[in-house]
Parts: C-alpha cells; structure tokens; sequence
C-alpha cells in the first residue's frame, strides 16, 4: 500500500503528511510532483495544504487545473481513496471532487490554533473510527465553508458532512466555529465516501511532541487500505 | 487585437466580509452615504480572436467559480 503526497509549486504541509503517514501511522508515502502524468502504483491520494500558486484567482483554482489533479480524479472515481486537507481540500472542491467551496474567513483573519471535530457519519474509512471529540489545529484564512440551502439538505441527506466545529464537549455553536463555515461545517466527504475534503489538518497531530495525537485517529485508516 | 474584460463578483447572497470591512473604512474617512461595499476581480484578456462561447467556457472552467461568484464580459477593444 502506497499514498501518493502530491506536490505542487506553493505546497507546505506536504512534508508534514508524508512523514505523518511514514513515521507515525506506518505506510508507505511517496511524494508526487503535479506535472506527473499518472498515479499507477498508488493506492491512495494525499492532497497537502499550502498557498498553491500563490493562491492566485482562487484557492486551490489553478492547482486543480494541473495534471496530477486530472488523474486525482479519475482515480477517486474508481472509488479509491483520496484525502484533501487544508489547501488540498480547497483544490479538490475546485476540481469538483467534492460540493461547496472555500472562502475568506468570516472575521478576516488567517486562524492558527486547536479546534474541537465531531464525526458526523460513519460513511467514509477516515471517519469510521472517530467516535469522540478530537481536537486537532487548524492554519487557513480561507476555511470558510459555503454551500447554498439545497446543497446543504443534500449534504445531510446524503450524510456527506464529515466534521463539524464543536465545542470541547462536542455539542454545536456558534462560538467553536472559528471561520463562519455553513452549519459549521469542517469537512466534507463526496456521495460514495472515497474523498474527504477537511480544513483541519490531522497530519499535524498524530504525535505527542506536536502537541496531540487525535489526527491519529483520522489518518490511521491509511493503514487499513489495501493494495 | 481584441481586449475582454471579465468581472467576476462573489454572489449577491454571500457576505463579503472584505467589502464589508472597506465599507466600514469609507464611513470612517465621512462618506457616511456608504452603505456596503462589493469587492470583485477584474480580468482583462488579450484575445486573437473574440469567440463569446469559449470565453464563457473560460469563466465557468476557470475564471469564476460557479458555486459563490457570477461573471459578466465586454468586449472592449
């Protein structure tokens, strides 16, 4: 079992998650430059957080415009697993992976600090697992969540929302959501559960030394992909 | 050669904390008559040739994304 780190120019979570996926959850990474043509090789798909190209037009606009993103796609749409974090969320809702989009950070400030997640469905592998309130950072100024009213319902009913802003005894408002995302609303798995987008980076948090190890329990589920 | 001009504006239903805050600032300098502000991106195209299909294949691939913001174009030259 291999995951494919992608890179790109701006990218600077992407050697926080390959060692977060080689040292402490025990898989195989490899990193993988944005001109590449193809994933064969790889069983999984990690897109790293930074300010790709500048955050030039739009977060994530014209990263998910690249090669790499090309095959990303077809790749989840075979069903295989494909996290997006941070940055990596924001290029896999330009891509049109997942629903919603990213925007400016509702008190206009770039926010680095803890939050508190709860797992809102059962339905994706990195989900699965996390059935108490975890704590991990966050570090983005445009985390804010938007979908319109439909979307949202169709989030719900399709129990595609995969983390919500909580406080630390797990219950929702409006005060633990850090950047005015709808619903508060952190991270987005798409209908058939293989891609997850979140703002919070569990990469950043799968070792005591970082300060916490709940992201462990989001990005443990690597370890049980097969190849 | 033909120039185009893009806007592209965050949907009118979005709060736009950014035109907000200059808003605010406006007031601020005594332009009390200023009641909101809307930030957008202006996008001008050099173009061989003006084809108005492909340049809103442009915006709606690229140029804005559809979820939050609208564009309109001119040709202006």
């Amino acid at each position: 079992m291999k995951v494919a780190v992608l890179q790109f120019p701006g990218s600077n979570c992407d050697q926080d998650a390959l060692k977060s996926l080689r040292y402490d959850i025990g898989v195989d990474a490899e990193y993988v430059w944005h001109d590449e043509p193809s994933l064969a090789g790889f069983d999984a798909v990690f897109v790293p957080g930074g300010f790709t190209y500048g955050d030039y037009l739009r977060c994530g606009a014209i990263a998910s415009q690249s090669p790499i993103v090309k095959e990303t796609i077809k790749f989840a749409n075979e069903g295989r697993p494909v996290i997006g974090v941070c940055n990596g969320f924001q290029i896999l809702a330009e891509a049109g992976l997942l629903p919603g989009a990213l925007t400016r950070n509702i008190n206009q400030k770039f926010i680095c600090k803890d939050v508190f997640l709860r797992a809102e469905t059962k339905r994706s592998i990195w989900t699965a697992d996390v059935d108490r309130i975890i704590r991990i950072p966050i570090a983005h100024g445009e985390g804010r969540y938007i979908i319109d009213a439909d979307g949202l319902k169709s989030l719900e009913d399709n129990k595609q929302i995969a983390f919500r802003y909580v406080n630390s005894k797990g219950e929702l408002e409006d005060s633990a959501n850090p950047n005015g995302s709808v619903s508060n609303i952190a991270g987005v798995i798409n209908k058939a559960g293989n891609v997850l987008g979140m703002m919070p980076h569990p990469e950043r948090a799968t070792k005591e030394l970082l300060g916490g190890i709940d992201g462990f329990t989001i990005l443990r589920a690597f370890s049980l992909i097969k190849a | 050669m033909p120039t185009v001009r893009v806007s592209v504006t965050l949907k009118p239903s979005l709060l736009d904390s950014a035109g907000r805050t200059v808003a605010g600032s406006l007031k601020h300098l005594g332009y009390e008559e200023v009641q909101d502000a809307r930030i957008g991106k202006l996008i001008q195209l050099e173009v061989d040739t003006v084809d108005e299909g492909r340049i809103r294949e442009m915006c709606q691939k690229l140029l804005a994304n559809p979820v939050i913001e609208d564009f309109s174009f001119e040709v202006i030259g």
